[in-house]
């Protein structure tokens, strides 16, 4: 067995060893064979990597160099007892299962250094949760990493700031895309128009990101710049919470038509004609019955496309520029999200020669954030499931 | 009403219904407005883009300028950053293409049943999480552990022109944020493909089966000819996703000018991070060079997504990617 493998299976192969002679299972593989050929390609990748590394042993060429062997062993031992058909089969099995773990492997990684960066330092310095970065300098940060000063600041400013922006992408883009839907759904009757509106949301589902912030800076440039004025005060004013919210809008507006779309074409055309039999109106029937019906998948629509604007950076990056003190108010001064927080804390610390204490507070903003959108995510499932309409028994 | 209804009752009730019919009028007309913004807005992400860019596209005639701030003429400037974003995008899709369509297998026909729906969520959760969050994971972990892999490949595949830079010692080149690129794509892809896998005729799998086709066989002879149209949809709204992507190119690629080198650090750089990185403190002329950049991101995208869905629309009854 710790020679190589390939001989050893087909040396065992025309005396399957113990078992019963049996027309059925006459020419398979006896079911050990994966694990023989696992042992025997770990220990020639153990082999191969300890020759090729040259006194080094790297654990990640080992496991490389063993699923190689193992894929390949695996493919001339089956082509050797059984067939080339089912040798191609389980070779293809075995990509998609590599394909699978090999998919994972960044994906943990990711959440691990999030949890392993953030979590310490969140759970060391709570306040980070309640601080803003107002009166924060270099020189504290230099205090903290040299002289183990205690973490100073927080991102409060950035909690707020996505909050406030959030929510009025939400304001503008839910009544936009609710309507669109119950147009599209419930008015339209597959004419050009309506083509083109599907159309045209689906193109905007492509936007990239950034592309839009570009577009709603460009937007509310215009909007000051003619209506009340092109000193460099008035251009100042053009970054603001606002037109961060119309930035997201752009970006949320065809995530919500698409998810309300589906919803509205699920709930049964029974319901519709009961309504206008009984002589209520179609606009009515829309509100108190069509709506009513699609309400769960539509809040989780909704839900889900918070959940996504809410992790946007680079909208919010070129329109609603960067501060350090908490602000409230999205008509006016600049504002911070969290995950731009997260990007100018890891991109220009705080203190570019202790670059420490930045990472440790864009860590926590990343745990924060991440968690927020997962909870976001959570909720839509959570009220996709409870209140979903009853199922009558047909 | 009821029998006993008069003359007056009847006009009432008429009126009521006028009421309710004006009513009618106001909800579809405001549904119709919605949908008459939604084609506004993206005329107006067109129109205002064209106007804002015009003094970089054509700086003798749009501005009191002679030529662009950063090159002679706009597409000097930009032709670097294309081809940067495309070779990010391309490199991604190619990587995260065969594994997302093995995962999308993987959950759809070979992992059992309670192996495969927890995965399928979990795969839903991670196309969640913010990009800058996979930036800075870039930027940290993946940057520092690709070194050695790019010293090998210098050093082996050097006579490659991709491959041809030095490999330097932060590991924050092209080929980092490709890869970081593709971990992102990764569950869009992979969530499409497996809603189009889902939806194979099970009576064909079965015929297949039946005839004694191995379960590779069955998935070559049925799945991948009724989702051919899907996959290759998918891949192409993978390829949109990846091209817009700013922040994960932005803090792991230490930017510079074009080179075929993607191991290379300070070599490259893309269209979302040129603008990410120059658009929070640029004004006048430079802010239009970004703003034009941006519109040439726009359309690039905008033909690929068009194209996605040009596939998609065709092969309607094929794909559950609509």
């Amino acid at each position: 067995m710790t020679t190589s493998t390939d001989t050893t299976q087909r040396g065992s192969a025309p005396q399957p060893g113990g078992t019963r002679k049996n027309s059925l299972t006459a020419g398979q593989m006896p079911r050990w064979t994966w694990i023989a050929v696992a042992i025997g390609a770990l220990v020639l990748a153990a082999g191969l990597t300890a020759l090729l590394g040259g006194g080094s042993f790297s654990w990640t060429g080992w496991l490389i160099f063993a699923a190689v062997l193992y894929i390949v062993g695996m493919y001339v031992t089956t082509y050797a007892i059984e067939n080339k058909r089912r040798a191609t089969d389980g070779i293809w099995r075995n990509l998609v299962w590599a394909a699978f773990i090999l998919a994972l492997i960044p994906l943990v990684s990711v959440v691990w250094t999030v949890f392993a960066n953030g979590l310490p330092t969140l759970l060391a310095n709570p306040q980070l949760l309640w601080t803003d970065m107002g009166g924060v300098t270099g020189a504290d940060d230099i205090a903290t990493q040299n002289e183990g000063a205690s973490l100073q600041g927080g991102f409060l400013h950035g909690l707020a700031g996505t909050l406030m922006i959030t929510l009025m992408a939400t304001i503008i883009s839910v009544p936009i895309g609710l309507l669109t839907s119950i147009f599209l759904v419930e008015y339209s009757r597959g004419g050009w128009f309506s083509r083109s509106i599907v159309f045209f949301v689906d193109v905007m589902t492509g936007i990239p990101s950034i592309v839009a912030g570009l577009f709603a800076f460009a937007v509310v440039e215009l909007f000051i710049t003619t209506f009340i004025g092109e000193s460099p005060r008035h251009v100042q004013m053009i970054k603001m919470g606002l037109t961060a919210a119309i930035a997201l809008s752009v970006l949320m507006i065809p995530v919500v038509v698409r998810s309300t779309e589906e919803m509205l074409r699920v709930v049964p055309n029974e319901l519709r004609e009961a309504s206008y039999a009984l002589g209520v109106r179609k606009w009515r029937t829309i509100f108190k019955v069509v709506l009513p019906t699609a309400m769960s998948g539509i809040a989780s629509g909704i839900t889900l496309a918070i959940a996504r604007v809410t992790g946007e950076t680079a909208p919010i990056l070129v329109t609603a520029g960067y501060a350090a003190a908490t602000n409230w108010n999205p008509f006016s001064e600049w504002m911070t999200a969290l995950p731009v927080f997260i990007y100018r804390q890891l991109m220009n610390p705080t203190a570019p020669a202790a670059g420490l204490p930045s990472a440790d507070r864009a860590w926590a903003a990343a745990l924060v954030l991440i968690v927020i959108v997962m909870l976001l995510n959570l909720a839509a499932r959570i009220i996709a499931k409870a209140f979903a309409p009853k199922k009558t028994g047909r | 009403m009821t029998e006993t209804a008069t003359e007056p009752a009847k006009r009432s009730s008429l009126t009521a219904s006028r009421g309710g019919a004006a009513g009618d009028k106001v909800f579809s007309g405001l549904a119709l407005a919605a949908g008459v913004i939604i084609l506004m807005v993206l005329a107006f992400v067109a129109i205002f883009l064209v106007v804002e860019s015009l003094p970089a596209l054509w700086p003798e005639v749009f501005s009191d300028e002679e030529s662009i701030e950063s090159a002679d003429t706009f597409w000097q400037y930009v032709w670097p950053l294309m081809a940067g974003t495309l070779i990010a995008s391309i490199i991604a899709i190619l990587l995260a293409t065969p594994v997302a369509v093995g995962i999308a297998l993987y959950i759809s026909h070979y992992a059992p049943k309670s192996v495969a729906t927890p995965v399928g969520y979990v795969i839903d959760l991670l196309a969640a999480i913010p990009s800058v969050v996979f930036g800075a994971w870039g930027m940290t972990t993946l940057a520092g552990g690709v070194v050695p892999l790019y010293k090998w490949l210098h050093e082996y595949l050097g006579w490659i022109p991709l491959f041809g830079g030095d490999a330097g010692n932060t590991g924050r080149a092209l080929l980092t944020s490709a890869i970081v690129l593709a971990v992102m794509i990764l569950p869009i892809i992979t969530s499409l493909c497996r809603e189009i896998f889902i939806q194979t005729p099970k009576l064909h799998e079965e015929a297949a089966l039946a005839l004694g086709a191995t379960r590779w066989e069955m998935i070559r002879m049925t799945v991948f000819p009724f989702a051919r149209a899907g996959i290759i949809s998918s891949i192409m709204l993978g390829l949109g996703r990846a091209l817009g992507e700013t922040m994960a190119v932005t803090l792991v690629l230490s930017p510079g000018i074009f080179s075929w080198s993607i191991i290379t650090s300070g070599r490259n750089a893309t269209i979302p991070s040129e603008i990410a990185l120059n658009f929070p403190e640029a004004f006048g002329m430079r802010q239009s060079e970004l703003i034009a950049a941006g519109l040439m991101l726009f359309i690039i995208t905008l033909v690929v997504n068009m194209i996605a869905r040009w596939i998609v629309n065709r092969h309607k009854e094929f794909s559950g990617a609509n």
